[in-house]
Protein backbone atom coordinates (compact mmCIF):
# COMPACT_ATOMS: atom_id res chain seq x y z
CA UNK A 1 0.00 0.00 0.00
CA UNK A 2 1.49 3.32 -0.60
CA UNK A 3 1.31 6.25 1.83
CA UNK A 4 -2.17 7.90 2.24
CA UNK A 5 -2.64 11.70 2.41
CA UNK A 6 -5.10 13.94 3.59
CA UNK A 7 -5.65 15.39 0.20
CA UNK A 8 -7.57 11.99 -0.87
CA UNK A 9 -9.99 10.91 1.95
CA UNK A 10 -11.52 8.26 0.42
CA UNK A 11 -8.36 6.46 0.26
CA UNK A 12 -8.25 7.05 4.62
CA UNK A 13 -11.70 5.39 4.12
CA UNK A 14 -10.77 2.40 1.71
CA UNK A 15 -8.13 1.55 3.99
CA UNK A 16 -10.58 0.84 6.94
CA UNK A 17 -11.30 -2.35 4.59
CA UNK A 18 -8.17 -3.36 4.07
CA UNK A 19 -8.00 -7.00 5.64
CA UNK A 20 -5.18 -6.60 8.41
CA UNK A 21 -6.79 -3.07 9.62
CA UNK A 22 -10.24 -4.54 9.51
CA UNK A 23 -8.97 -7.06 12.13
CA UNK A 24 -6.96 -4.94 13.88
CA UNK A 25 -9.89 -2.17 14.52
CA UNK A 26 -12.07 -5.23 15.37
CA UNK A 27 -9.71 -6.41 18.00
CA UNK A 28 -9.80 -2.79 18.97
CA UNK A 29 -13.41 -2.90 19.42
CA UNK A 30 -12.73 -5.96 21.55
CA UNK A 31 -9.85 -4.45 23.55
CA UNK A 32 -12.24 -1.46 24.51
CA UNK A 33 -15.22 -3.35 25.35
CA UNK A 34 -13.27 -5.67 28.05
CA UNK A 35 -11.46 -2.62 29.35
CA UNK A 36 -15.02 -1.22 30.22
CA UNK A 37 -16.12 -4.22 31.57
CA UNK A 38 -13.04 -4.71 34.06
CA UNK A 39 -13.32 -0.81 35.11
CA UNK A 40 -17.16 -1.88 35.95
CA UNK A 41 -15.71 -4.32 38.47
CA UNK A 42 -12.14 -3.21 39.25
CA UNK A 43 -10.48 0.15 40.60
CA UNK A 44 -8.56 2.34 37.88
CA UNK A 45 -5.45 1.90 39.83
CA UNK A 46 -5.62 -2.01 39.44
CA UNK A 47 -6.48 -2.25 36.13
CA UNK A 48 -4.03 0.50 34.58
CA UNK A 49 -1.16 -1.64 35.72
CA UNK A 50 -2.50 -5.02 34.77
CA UNK A 51 -3.33 -4.07 31.06
CA UNK A 52 0.65 -2.90 31.20
CA UNK A 53 1.11 -6.27 30.84
CA UNK A 54 -0.29 -5.56 26.82
CA UNK A 55 3.19 -3.79 26.26
CA UNK A 56 4.88 -7.21 26.98
CA UNK A 57 2.82 -9.30 24.76
CA UNK A 58 4.08 -7.10 22.02
CA UNK A 59 7.79 -6.96 22.96
CA UNK A 60 7.57 -10.56 22.64
CA UNK A 61 5.18 -10.87 19.53
CA UNK A 62 7.83 -8.15 18.30
CA UNK A 63 10.37 -10.73 19.25
CA UNK A 64 9.08 -13.85 17.92
CA UNK A 65 6.99 -12.94 14.77
CA UNK A 66 8.71 -9.68 13.44
CA UNK A 67 12.03 -11.20 14.06
CA UNK A 68 13.23 -7.66 16.16
CA UNK A 69 15.80 -7.81 18.87
CA UNK A 70 15.09 -7.05 22.30
CA UNK A 71 17.70 -4.76 23.92
CA UNK A 72 19.05 -5.54 27.55
CA UNK A 73 17.14 -2.59 28.84
CA UNK A 74 14.04 -3.60 27.18
CA UNK A 75 14.53 -6.57 28.73
CA UNK A 76 14.91 -5.03 31.87
CA UNK A 77 11.57 -3.34 31.38
CA UNK A 78 9.88 -6.41 30.65
CA UNK A 79 11.30 -7.95 34.05
CA UNK A 80 10.08 -4.64 36.00
CA UNK A 81 6.53 -4.56 34.45
CA UNK A 82 6.03 -8.23 35.25
CA UNK A 83 7.28 -7.25 38.80
CA UNK A 84 4.82 -4.33 39.20
CA UNK A 85 2.01 -6.28 37.27
CA UNK A 86 2.18 -9.25 39.95
CA UNK A 87 2.69 -6.80 42.56
CA UNK A 88 -0.44 -5.19 42.14
CA UNK A 89 -2.02 -8.64 41.42
CA UNK A 90 -1.59 -9.78 44.96
CA UNK A 91 -3.66 -7.38 46.50
CA UNK A 92 -7.54 -6.75 46.42
CA UNK A 93 -9.01 -5.51 42.73
CA UNK A 94 -11.59 -2.95 44.56
CA UNK A 95 -11.62 -0.69 47.35
CA UNK A 96 -13.71 -1.72 49.97
CA UNK A 97 -16.37 0.56 50.32
CA UNK A 98 -19.65 0.63 52.75
CA UNK A 99 -22.41 -0.47 50.45
CA UNK A 100 -24.46 2.95 49.89
CA UNK A 101 -28.06 1.18 50.80
CA UNK A 102 -25.96 0.52 53.99
CA UNK A 103 -24.89 3.75 54.75
CA UNK A 104 -28.42 5.23 54.24
CA UNK A 105 -30.06 2.20 57.06
CA UNK A 106 -27.47 3.32 59.37
CA UNK A 107 -27.89 6.92 58.85
CA UNK A 108 -31.67 6.91 59.64
CA UNK A 109 -30.43 4.79 62.71
CA UNK A 110 -28.17 7.54 64.08
CA UNK A 111 -31.19 10.32 62.80
CA UNK A 112 -33.39 8.20 64.98
CA UNK A 113 -31.63 7.86 67.96
CA UNK B 1 2.43 -5.13 3.70
CA UNK B 2 4.26 -1.85 4.82
CA UNK B 3 3.21 1.11 4.37
CA UNK B 4 6.25 3.66 3.06
CA UNK B 5 6.56 6.53 5.18
CA UNK B 6 7.52 9.77 3.39
CA UNK B 7 10.87 11.60 4.58
CA UNK B 8 10.47 13.55 7.13
CA UNK B 9 11.44 17.65 7.19
CA UNK B 10 12.99 17.30 10.81
CA UNK B 11 12.18 20.40 11.90
CA UNK B 12 14.28 22.15 14.50
CA UNK B 13 13.95 20.71 18.04
CA UNK B 14 11.14 22.96 19.80
CA UNK B 15 11.97 24.50 22.86
CA UNK B 16 11.76 22.31 25.86
CA UNK B 17 9.40 23.75 27.74
CA UNK B 18 6.89 23.76 24.84
CA UNK B 19 7.38 19.87 24.67
CA UNK B 20 7.08 19.34 27.82
CA UNK B 21 3.93 21.54 27.67
CA UNK B 22 3.03 19.17 24.60
CA UNK B 23 3.79 15.85 26.85
CA UNK B 24 1.13 17.80 29.28
CA UNK B 25 -1.33 17.97 27.38
CA UNK B 26 -1.12 14.34 26.28
CA UNK B 27 -0.92 13.28 29.78
CA UNK B 28 -3.46 15.58 31.73
CA UNK B 29 -6.06 14.96 28.93
CA UNK B 30 -5.35 11.00 28.84
CA UNK B 31 -5.46 10.82 32.46
CA UNK B 32 -8.70 13.08 32.78
CA UNK B 33 -10.38 10.66 30.41
CA UNK B 34 -9.08 7.46 32.12
CA UNK B 35 -11.12 8.96 35.55
CA UNK B 36 -14.05 9.95 33.93
CA UNK B 37 -14.45 6.64 32.35
CA UNK B 38 -13.76 4.70 35.29
CA UNK B 39 -16.22 7.25 37.40
CA UNK B 40 -18.62 6.54 34.35
CA UNK B 41 -18.48 2.13 34.76
CA UNK B 42 -18.81 2.45 38.44
CA UNK B 43 -21.88 4.55 38.38
CA UNK B 44 -22.66 1.67 35.14
CA UNK B 45 -22.28 -1.14 37.85
CA UNK B 46 -20.68 -4.43 37.36
CA UNK B 47 -21.25 -5.26 33.52
CA UNK B 48 -20.93 -9.20 33.88
CA UNK B 49 -23.40 -8.90 36.21
CA UNK B 50 -25.77 -6.64 33.82
CA UNK B 51 -24.42 -8.66 30.72
CA UNK B 52 -26.33 -11.68 32.88
CA UNK B 53 -29.38 -10.29 33.25
CA UNK B 54 -30.09 -8.47 30.35
CA UNK B 55 -28.14 -9.83 27.94
CA UNK B 56 -24.96 -7.69 25.42
CA UNK B 57 -27.42 -5.55 24.01
CA UNK B 58 -28.43 -4.70 27.63
CA UNK B 59 -24.89 -4.32 28.90
CA UNK B 60 -24.51 -1.90 25.76
CA UNK B 61 -27.43 0.09 26.64
CA UNK B 62 -26.67 0.34 30.04
CA UNK B 63 -23.24 2.10 28.96
CA UNK B 64 -24.59 4.23 26.01
CA UNK B 65 -27.01 5.48 28.69
CA UNK B 66 -24.41 7.05 30.94
CA UNK B 67 -23.75 10.57 29.72
CA UNK B 68 -20.21 10.71 31.76
CA UNK B 69 -18.62 7.56 29.60
CA UNK B 70 -19.18 10.28 25.98
CA UNK B 71 -17.35 12.97 28.62
CA UNK B 72 -14.46 9.92 29.12
CA UNK B 73 -14.28 8.88 25.49
CA UNK B 74 -14.24 12.55 24.73
CA UNK B 75 -11.24 13.23 26.52
CA UNK B 76 -9.39 10.20 25.69
CA UNK B 77 -10.37 10.92 21.73
CA UNK B 78 -8.93 14.30 22.77
CA UNK B 79 -5.50 12.83 24.35
CA UNK B 80 -4.91 10.22 21.21
CA UNK B 81 -4.93 13.85 19.07
CA UNK B 82 -2.83 15.67 21.01
CA UNK B 83 -0.72 12.46 21.32
CA UNK B 84 -0.32 12.99 17.19
CA UNK B 85 0.14 16.48 17.46
CA UNK B 86 3.40 15.78 20.31
CA UNK B 87 4.64 13.18 17.10
CA UNK B 88 4.26 15.59 14.61
CA UNK B 89 6.76 18.28 16.57
CA UNK B 90 8.55 15.83 18.93
CA UNK B 91 10.80 12.52 18.60
CA UNK B 92 8.78 9.29 18.91
CA UNK B 93 11.56 8.03 21.46
CA UNK B 94 11.34 10.98 23.68
CA UNK B 95 7.09 11.24 22.92
CA UNK B 96 6.16 7.42 23.74
CA UNK B 97 8.07 6.55 26.94
CA UNK B 98 6.95 9.82 28.41
CA UNK B 99 3.89 9.67 27.80
CA UNK B 100 3.21 6.47 28.75
CA UNK B 101 4.96 5.98 32.16
CA UNK B 102 3.88 9.56 33.14
CA UNK B 103 0.11 8.27 32.86
CA UNK B 104 0.55 5.69 35.09
CA UNK B 105 1.82 8.14 38.14
CA UNK B 106 -0.31 10.51 37.58
CA UNK B 107 -3.28 7.79 36.83
CA UNK B 108 -2.36 6.54 40.26
CA UNK B 109 -2.88 10.48 42.04
CA UNK B 110 -6.13 10.93 40.04
CA UNK B 111 -7.72 7.85 41.58
CA UNK B 112 -6.23 8.32 44.96
CA UNK B 113 -7.92 12.13 44.96
CA UNK B 114 -10.95 12.13 42.58
CA UNK B 115 -12.01 8.07 42.39
CA UNK B 116 -11.18 7.65 46.41
CA UNK B 117 -9.54 4.64 45.83
CA UNK B 118 -7.41 2.85 48.13
CA UNK B 119 -4.18 3.22 46.43
CA UNK B 120 -1.62 1.43 49.12
CA UNK B 121 2.07 1.42 49.21
CA UNK B 122 1.71 -2.23 46.97
CA UNK B 123 -0.17 0.23 44.00
CA UNK B 124 1.86 3.12 44.44
CA UNK B 125 5.14 0.10 44.43
CA UNK B 126 3.37 -1.39 41.28
CA UNK B 127 2.66 1.91 39.61
CA UNK B 128 6.38 3.23 40.34
CA UNK B 129 7.70 -0.22 38.33
CA UNK B 130 5.15 -0.42 35.66
CA UNK B 131 5.94 3.15 34.87
CA UNK B 132 9.99 2.49 34.70
CA UNK B 133 9.15 -0.77 32.80
CA UNK B 134 7.44 0.77 30.48
CA UNK B 135 9.76 4.24 29.70
CA UNK B 136 12.09 1.15 29.10
CA UNK B 137 10.40 -0.77 27.18
CA UNK B 138 9.17 2.05 24.83
CA UNK B 139 12.45 4.03 24.76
Amino acid sequence: MHSISLAHPGELIAAVFTPWIAIGIALLICFFASYLTALSWADLTFVLPATAFGNIIVAFLSRFWLHETISPSRWAGIALITLGVGFVAQGPSLTERANPAEEDSTLEEAQTR
Amino acid sequence: MTIPLPPLPLASEPHPWLAAAMIAAVVLTSTTGEVLTASAMKSVGDLDLIRARAGLKGAIRAVLACPRFFVGVFFLSLSFFSLLFALNHLTLSLVAPASASLTLVTNAVAGKIFLKENVDRRRWASALLVCIGVYLLAH
